[in-house]
């Protein structure tokens, strides 16, 4: 059948070629404008999903309760269950808050940064990278919140009115987290939503039930479509993405202030914040590859999110890559420079010290790993590119591990030093927060538009009213040669309608 | 259009609210748009599935007022955050640690920052709901059958006889004269499942 053959094409089609004065076509396989609508509404519109969702999804809420039952026996026994002693105070739940903080960035850099920078192929894959981020965000929130011991006094981090008369430190890194994780949270929030506004609505009006019409009638606010609506609508999305910018650049920023306003060696560095910033994006990128390849291959998008897209993933990988690999490496300058016997020791112990393990498993995966993104024939290899997604996944939660744990382990004090190892109950409690994450990305591929379609139709070239001044050279219209005959063939065979 | 005509006949008279032009490709659209704007009607719109560039001209439309609300949200999210902080840290309960002042800006500036983006934010996007006038829920235009398709591939325009210069019969033949595939009437008290 010929919509399926549009669908599902055989081959990869191969629209990354590098020509000056063309741009590559962004949306392959000849879809129009209703094609687009309908393969991202089938899989919700599905009356079931497929089996290899539920097995996914079953395997998803075995973790989240686990994760529940690790937090419930954490709050009954109280936090000598984990691994943390002095001097390894931080231990896992801080190194999994960066951890999981740092993979949100990539869905704003996506959303906000490249959309304020023009970078169109966004359009494909700004949606899930931004459910992505608030799902990130969420198992992020989890371990500040279960870390305090006390969890039933958690509401003492807000300057919320109390018996004591006793309002917060302000000038305490931990508070303005409290402000920067939350605004973070709400505002990629807001964002998410509304640019789902447009693609609820849509599904509304193709919802063959009264109940899918009436739940996404509500969602999608009585939006109409109209062009009195989009001009503020466009504005709005154009200052959301102007104030999550600074945002996201804020957020990681002070995460790292949580370490460099301290006064320990290996984290009283003024480095950590473009480091932590360059660290998040890349980590964060390598979540959505590997999230994205899956989606693509499961769900038959394969022709919205296309080999271009994943090449471009690859390069800001390759690049953030090497930000965090200088950082790596300037942070032994600074040591040596510094003349600081003390601040010395900390990174000869980081490379060589009971912890080298973890540092060489961070420099292989962060550092090593992504240098194959140098060749073109690696980057557009869906395989290679998801299997260095996984190393710099790994990658990035040893670097947090190196930075909250080497440096706490061998303190000012010889007698003590101490070899920080976590409990059982640390580890599952990291499986579990995966298991949240997985749950709510599997329910938001089930359910909602998982690509923006009105920001995808908006860059596809059908629709450009003066696409024909620009060709051949300008908008869309550099592929490969050939690698749309299948396209011309169904134009011909379908007498040129879409 | 017709069957609305039709099942609008037993009962009390409905009246006319408007006309519905569809249009398939965007060519159309923009002269229509240009043609409705040099006639100047005034209570209509384009409706399209995506933000189509270029539109806002042929409308004749005015840049959005949104930028002031964010930065009047941006505005009230800093002071607040500068008051607050002031008031708990160095007036209400004064902190003294590490023999640093009891009050010092550079300390309160990442709290500031993060409220002034809140409150920005909370602005742009409530303040975007308010000057589209949304939710709302039911709309005259939603009683056509073919407008579901505005959020998947056509585009309308859609003329309101609220305009008391053009009569029923003025915008019928400017609906008319506008090029479209197709030309609906939309009527008061559709018995088409809304």
């Amino acid at each position: 059948m010929a919509t399926e053959r549009l669908e599902f094409p055989s081959t990869e089609v191969l629209n990354t070629a590098d020509k000056p004065g063309q741009r590559p076509r962004l949306i392959t396989g000849g879809l129009g404008l209703h094609d687009i609508t309908r393969v991202v509404s089938r899989l919700s519109e599905a009356p079931a999903p497929p089996r290899g969702w539920w097995i996914l999804f079953l395997a998803s809420v075995g973790l989240l309760i686990l994760l529940f039952a690790m937090i419930g026996y954490l709050i009954f026994t109280g936090v000598g269950v984990w691994g943390v002693n002095t001097p390894v105070s931080w231990g896992f739940a801080i190194v999994n808050f960066v951890f999981w903080v740092g993979i949100g960035h990539a869905g704003t850099l996506i959303s906000a940064i490249l959309f304020l920078f023009r970078q169109k192929w966004r359009t494909s894959i700004n949606r899930f990278a931004e459910a992505m981020t608030i799902f990130a965000v969420m198992c992020a929130g989890i371990f500040p919140a279960i870390h305090v011991g006390r969890i039933w006094v958690v509401h003492w981090l807000f300057p919320l009115p109390n018996q004591m008369h006793l309002w917060p430190n302000f000038r305490s890194p931990l508070l303005w987290d409290v402000f920067a994780v939350g605004t973070y949270f709400t505002v990629s929030l807001l964002f998410w939503y509304m640019g789902m506004i447009p693609d609820l609505a849509t599904f509304r009006d193709r919802a063959p039930g009264k109940i899918r019409r009436v739940i996404f009638g509500l969602l999608a606010l009585g939006w109409r479509g109209s062009n009195r609506q989009w001009l503020n609508y466009e504005k709005a999305y154009l200052l959301l993405a102007g104030l999550a910018t600074p945002l996201v650049l804020s957020v990681h920023s002070v995460v790292s202030f949580d370490f460099a306003t301290s006064q320990l060696p290996g984290w009283h560095t003024s480095i950590f914040p473009p480091y932590f910033v360059a660290g998040a994006i890349f980590g964060g990128f390598a979540m959505v590859v590997t999230l994205a390849i899956l989606a693509r291959q499961v769900l038959g998008l394969r022709n919205i999110i296309t080999l271009h897209h994943l090449e471009n993933m690859a390069k800001v990988i390759l690049a953030t890559g090497m930000m965090v690999g200088y950082a790596y490496g300037m942070e032994f300058f600074t040591a040596w420079y510094s003349g600081n016997p003390t601040e010395a020791f900390t990174f000869v112990n980081r490379a060589l010290g009971p912890y080298a393990w973890a540092y060489w498993i961070m420099i292989g995966c962060n550092v090593v790993a992504p240098q194959v993104f140098w060749f073109k024939k690696a980057r557009n290899s869906i395989w290679l590119l998801f299997i260095v997604a996984m190393f710099v996944n790994v990658g990035m939660w040893f670097e947090r591990f190196v930075i909250v744990v080497t440096s706490l382990s061998r303190d000012f004090l010889p007698s003590s030093w101490s070899y920080y190892m976590p409990t059982s109950v640390d580890l599952l409690t990291l499986l579990g927060s995966f298991g949240l994450f997985f749950t709510l990305f599997l329910l938001f591929l089930r359910y909602a538009p998982v690509v923006a379609m009105a920001e995808v139709k908006s860059v596809m070239e059908d629709v450009h009213p003066h696409a024909e001044e620009h060709e051949p050279l300008g908008d869309y219209w550099g592929d490969e040669p050939g690698a749309h005959t299948e396209r011309e063939r169904l134009l011909r065979a379908n007498g040129g309608a879409q | 259009m017709s069957e609305h005509v039709a099942a609008a006949e037993p009962t009390s008279a409905p009246r006319l609210l408007g006309f519905l032009v569809e249009f398939r490709d965007t060519a159309t659209l923009f002269s229509a748009c240009e043609k409705v704007r040099d006639s100047g009607y005034r209570n209509w719109d384009a409706h399209t599935p995506y933000p189509v560039h270029g539109l806002n001209d042929a409308m004749g439309l005015k840049p959005s007022r949104l930028p002031y609300i964010a930065f009047l949200g941006g505005v009230t999210g800093l002071g607040l955050a500068l008051l607050m902080q002031w008031w708990m840290n160095a007036i209400d309960y004064p902190y003294l640690i590490s023999g640093k002042p009891i009050f010092s800006l550079p300390a309160n500036i990442p709290v500031m920052f993060e409220l002034t983006v809140l409150l920005a934010a909370f602005g742009t996007f409530f303040g975007m709901l308010a000057v589209n006038r949304l939710p709302r829920f039911h709309h005259p235009v939603f009683t056509s059958e073919r407008f579901a398709r505005a959020t998947d591939d056509t585009y309308f325009i859609s003329l309101e006889l609220s305009d008391p210069e053009f009569g029923a019969q003025a915008a019928r033949e400017l609906a008319g004269s506008l090029g479209g595939a197709s030309v609906e009437e939309i009527w008061e008290d559709d018995d088409a499942e809304a």
